[in-house]
């Protein structure tokens, strides 16, 4: 490499990203398309953290937090989530890597720990309505339920979506429109556990500390 | 020759390019720090650790913490020039949700604070 080579490289380098040095890949534009997705379902998920936030003491003579909740099953739902965020990372890794057959075992750790994370969450949520504290019962409660069960919605939606790039990479092949498609469920799943954290921490912990 | 010169950054759009951003151990880092952060959310919760009236702004400097984590170590957002627009974005997003929660919690406990008590 020549002198003016390696100055044109280093001024191209310096602009990408900064609308110089040419278009971006395909997959650096569709994640970037995708988290302006997941950032606009942050701005959902803030308005529904302000309504508990500021409904959170309104119980109506009902039972409060520290009554109903369990922090021991949080604490589970908790590290199934977080465990199959990473089993989800070290799938898409996998599958960059064209390691079709690691590929399927990540993906189905992820689901089967996405569903363990729901189960305890649907249990929970039974156990709660069973005891006369459903949504209908207070503020409190009807914010609760919008707020976790807003949540749990999407972590059914993120199942459907991992089924379905199973499929695809079963049917098509680890092509590059189904890496994209794959880079966009990842993304989606890392989302649901930086929301959960929230969910977590102002409801359970928080929650349960007043 | 001038022929050389140009082929340094000739990259077709929308070619796919694949540079090894993560690995296998970029994501066991980013479990261990969140499994670590977690279990210290669950453990000043529910103990005199930290001074009791400290309590909830821990808990939120630990939330704080993990999502880091998890951008960073889970979602790759970094530094380098294919992430500049994301970090904007995520600044943006991020002025967004802190108006709406703050804002409405201003909000509210002021008109709380302003209402005549008549049930209770």
């Amino acid at each position: 490499m020549t002198l003016t080579a390696a100055t044109d490289f280093v001024a191209a380098e310096s602009a990408r990203g900064r609308g110089g040095g040419g278009p971006a890949p395909t997959r650096i534009v569709v994640a970037y398309g995708f988290w302006i997705f997941l950032l606009s379902d942050f701005v959902l998920f803030s308005g529904l953290f302000a309504a508990y936030a500021v409904l959170r003491h309104e119980t109506a003579g009902g039972p409060t937090g520290a009554e109903l909740f369990n922090l021991r099953n949080v604490f589970i739902e908790t590290m199934c989530l977080l465990l199959s965020s990473y089993t989800c990372g070290l799938g898409a890794l996998s599958a960059e890597r064209r390691r079709p057959e690691r590929f399927f075992v990540f993906a189905a750790l992820t689901f089967v720990l996405g569903a363990a994370f729901l189960a305890i969450e649907a249990r929970e949520f039974a156990g709660m309505v069973g005891k006369g504290a459903g949504p209908g019962r207070s503020a409190f409660l009807s914010s609760f339920f919008t707020l976790v069960g807003t949540h749990g919605v999407h972590v059914t939606g993120g199942l459907v979506f991992l089924a379905y790039m199973v499929a695809q990479v079963l049917v098509k092949g680890l092509r590059p429109p189904v890496l994209r498609r794959l880079l966009c469920f990842s993304l989606f799943w890392h989302a649901l556990d930086i929301i959960w954290v929230g969910v977590f921490t102002l409801v359970y912990l928080i929650g349960d500390f007043h | 020759m001038d022929g050389d010169n140009r082929v340094v950054d000739d990259r077709t759009p929308g070619v796919e390019e694949y540079e090894p951003t993560a690995s296998y151990l970029s994501y066991t880092a980013g479990l261990g720090l969140a499994i670590l952060t977690t279990i210290v959310s669950f453990v000043v919760s529910q103990t005199n650790l930290l001074w009791p009236p400290g309590i909830p702004v821990g808990l939120v400097v630990l939330a704080f913490a993990q999502i880091g984590v998890h951008l960073v170590f889970f979602l790759h957002l970094g530094s380098g020039p294919d992430h500049t627009n994301n970090i904007v974005a995520l600044a943006f997003g991020v002025l967004i949700v802190f108006l709406v929660i703050a804002g409405s919690i201003w909000i509210i406990a002021n008109l709380n604070a302003n209402m005549i008590d008549m049930i209770h």
